[in-house]
């Protein structure tokens, strides 16, 4: 394509320099902050890597802890009992979140109940972790008169629902409006629309937001002091205390020990590879399904 | 088999806005039937309440009777029942974006609770020979999305999709209006073909597609049909003094 002389449009030299390095200025910008983004990220993981990875080993993943001063030992029955407490706290979080966001964006548009909803998902968003603790021990735990690992899912649950509700509101009110027309259009029920159409257009944004839930409340320490405790040994009864990744870190770190401080290392570091490898999972399955050319 | 359509005194509102005003004609079953006026008239208000899906609009209403044969689709049915047996095509086409070709002309009849694979399978095949858009697709139908076709090919689908759950009527408010001039000769081909068997409306900006496709053409001024009548009368003897002056460019 011929390119018309920047002066015969009336550009001068001058002009066209600026532009020029503003243009490049604002790249410039948008790099660096990228970089400041990422560094934190990779800093964090390099350390972990550098203190962890040396103590970790098979006996990590396959044992449980032994008492002080006696060597090995590992953190099996915390990664199992992370694993159960999440997935619990998955499996009850996720659907009254994604509940509660149909509800905002396709059936309480513009009621003073909506509002209310909204409003207390925003305010439960900024409530301290261990003030989720403290209300799961009081309602849960004080009650039963015993720590319990369901006590601790339903902490984590009450965290994941306002991220997971926020985010299926604001994701079906990105799907247009003729979607949603031609899917009535056609005579199908509302709420078929709502749930074949909309949730399915909206939801690969959807995915990520539980995904962003999940990810935050992995790593929590404070809501599961008081309600699932900790177990020192194998424990998959809900109903009692269990073992969970943060917690064996927190006590781990705050001992005098050197062998536990390493083990704490390494617990840091399996648990956020395991964050990422599950985030990373989902969104593979998530993907598998797409077909040529969707967005 | 279309089915004839009578309006009497329809009105229609937007919130306080009183969009349509004692609205009242009749539509022949099996015929192509267009509607003219410049922008904000009313006539896609008009055919949004054809199928109920006027009220869908926070704060609308409307207000008259639409016999669709005998059957009064303000009071005896629910909108789901009318939306059924009238089929609607938009402005902008809008297949379901996560659904390939195939599920997108299956998705009145699946998201129905129809899931007889055979008979899917022959109304996908049906559908998409009516709307001319087998031969382009056949290849593709479970592997491309409804969205990774040209628009034009994009508006035929949602034709299928709309003829697959085998409507009496079939609404088209500007269907061509995003499209090519190929695109849009291919729509009004069809349109040509499908009017043997469906009673079709069509809200149109353009008086020559008007003028090709419908026996009847009523024009609308705000909120009011001026005038209802043969489309040759329309366009070369019209009663109205305003409907002469839109159609011969003196204002809209």
């Amino acid at each position: 394509m011929d390119t018309l002389p920047l002066r015969s449009q009336g550009v001068s030299d001058f002009v066209s320099f600026r532009r020029s390095l503003t243009n490049h200025v604002v790249t410039g910008v948008a790099i660096i902050s990228t970089i400041l983004v990422l560094v934190p990220l990779v800093a964090i993981f390099g350390y972990l890597l550098y203190k962890g990875a040396s103590s970790l080993n098979l006996a990590f993943f396959t044992h449980v802890p032994v008492p002080v001063g006696e060597p090995g030992g590992g953190m099996a029955n915390a990664i199992a009992g992370s694993g159960v407490i999440l997935g619990l706290a998955s499996l009850l979080g996720i659907p009254v979140g994604i509940g509660a966001g149909v509800y905002l964006a396709e059936y309480a548009r513009g009621t003073w109940l909506g509002a209310a909803v909204r409003f207390t998902a925003d305010v439960l968003n900024g409530v301290p972790s261990i003030v989720m603790g403290l209300a799961a021990y009081a309602l849960i735990v004080a009650r039963q008169q015993h720590f319990s690992g369901m006590a601790g899912s339903v902490a984590l649950a009450i965290m994941m629902v306002p991220t997971v509700t926020r985010t299926t509101e604001e994701m079906l009110a990105t799907v247009p409006k003729s979607v949603r027309e031609a899917a009535l259009g056609l005579g199908i029920p509302k709420w078929r629309t709502v749930l074949s159409v909309s949730l399915r257009t909206a939801s690969p944004g959807i995915i990520t937001g539980c995904m962003l839930a999940f990810a935050r409340v992995a790593g929590e320490t404070a809501p599961l002091l008081f309600t699932a405790f900790g177990n020192q040994f194998w424990s998959f009864d809900l109903n009692q205390p269990i073992a969970a990744l943060p917690l064996q870190i927190y006590v781990y770190a705050l001992s005098p020990y050197d062998e536990w401080h390493r083990l704490a290392w390494a617990g840091a570091l399996v648990l956020i590879v395991m964050i990422m490898a599950s985030v990373t999972l989902v969104r593979i399955f998530a993907n598998r399904g797409a077909l040529k050319g969707g967005h | 088999m279309g089915v004839d359509i009578r309006v009497e005194n329809l009105n229609a509102w937007y919130g306080p806005v009183h969009t349509l005003h004692d609205v009242s004609l009749q539509i022949p079953a099996n015929h192509a039937t267009a509607l003219i006026g410049p922008s904000g008239c009313g006539k896609s208000t008009f055919v949004r309440c054809l199928n109920r899906m006027h009220e869908t609009s926070p704060g609308a209403r409307a207000d008259g009777t639409v016999l669709m044969g005998d059957i009064d689709i303000y009071k005896d049915a629910t909108p789901v029942e009318i939306r059924r047996r009238v089929g609607m095509v938009f402005q902008r086409p809008n297949p379901f974006p996560t659904m390939s070709i195939y599920d997108n002309v299956a998705s009145g009849l699946k998201l129905n609770g129809f899931r007889k694979k055979r008979v899917l399978d022959e109304v996908v095949e049906r559908s998409l020979k009516q709307a001319a858009l087998w031969d382009e697709v056949k290849d593709d139908l479970k592997k491309k999305s409804g969205a990774s076709i040209s628009g034009g090919q994009q508006q035929r689908l949602c034709i299928a999709r709309a003829l697959a759950v085998d409507p009496e009527v079939l609404l088209m408010d500007e269907p061509a209006s995003a499209l090519d001039p190929v695109s849009t000769a291919k729509i009004e081909d069809l349109i040509f073909k499908l009017k043997t068997q469906y009673t079709i409306v069509i809200v149109t900006h353009n008086m020559q597609q008007a003028a090709r496709v419908a026996e009847n053409t009523g024009f609308f001024l705000m909120g009011k049909l001026v005038e209802f009548a043969p489309t040759t009368k329309i366009f070369t003897n019209p009663s109205d003094k305003r409907t002469e002056d839109y159609i011969t460019g003196r204002f809209g």
